[in-house]
């Protein structure tokens, strides 16, 4: 039987992994990735929690995450698809017009 | 044994391929890696009782929004961005961040034990199948929930096709 620590600090790792991209990298898609990989490290915590406490609640929780990650994923890429049409560019330092 | 050893092959591909998703200067790279990174997921997800979640997690995830995010990619014409710095000047600041946040996690798990248990345990699972078990919480203790979940997602059709369409004179 596996403790439910490792579960938790498995998940966040892969949470504080997303968080370093997401901080860190300047291209906007690979940031939409890393919100996805932070989805997924809170999931794995759901899903786990779920089994050791033996209640479907965060399985539940889990189908949530994913349909707002699903919409998150659509509207950001719409967002994107947007951003290339005006300003040919991706990278979001590029895209500092409303600085003070 | 056996059970701490597939849960260290899992866990180790899951760290390494969100690092090297996170890190490719292509991002096409970044999504393939993601989409290891689902499967590893969902295989983990076989050894917490989730069949169902976990058949949803490569259906969703996999299928459908990472193939989404390779359409978009092979809309842009990425040529000028991945030459680029791929990274901020001050990247070892948010690794800092990062790291701080992991130990405050890590620690904060320490002392986590487990409270009352619900009425869902193998035995239950087993008897009703674990879909059937998933569908009963679902659709009468969180319908309220699943409700503004599709209200969600429509508003997210909605909205993707407003802001992606052509200007219509």
């Amino acid at each position: 039987m596996i403790p439910l620590n490792w579960y938790l600090w498995l998940s966040g790792v892969v949470f504080c992994i997303g968080m370093f991209g997401f901080v860190t990298r300047r291209n906007i898609i690979i940031m939409l990735l890393s919100v996805e990989i932070m989805f997924n490290g809170v999931n794995i915590s759901l899903i786990a929690l779920s089994h050791y406490l033996e209640d479907l609640a965060g399985q539940v929780m889990v189908f949530f995450v994913i349909a707002v990650a699903a919409a998150e994923a659509a509207i950001g890429l719409a967002l994107v698809i947007l951003l290339f049409r005006s300003k040919e560019t991706i990278t979001v330092d590029d895209l500092n017009e409303l600085k003070g | 044994m056996i059970n701490q050893v597939f849960f260290f092959y899992f866990a180790v591909v899951i760290v390494a391929m969100s690092l090297m998703a996170i890190t490719r200067r292509q991002v096409l790279h970044g999504v393939l890696y993601m989409l290891l990174l689902f499967f590893h997921i969902a295989g983990l997800y076989l050894f917490l009782n989730a069949e169902f979640i976990s058949a949803v997690q490569i259906i969703v995830y996999a299928g459908a929004i990472m193939v989404l995010f390779l359409f978009v990619i092979m809309l842009l014409n990425l040529r000028e961005d991945v030459r680029k710095k791929q990274f901020i000047a001050v990247w070892p600041m948010g690794l800092l961040v990062s790291v701080g946040i992991l130990m405050v996690i890590l620690m904060s798990m320490l002392t986590v034990h487990i409270g009352t248990k619900g009425v869902w345990g193998i035995a239950q699972i087993e008897r009703a199948t674990q879909t059937v078990a998933v569908g009963t919480v679902l659709y009468t203790q969180y319908l309220f929930p699943f409700e503004v979940a599709s209200l969600v997602l429509l508003v997210a059709i909605i909205g993707a096709i407003v802001l992606a369409k052509k200007r219509l004179r």
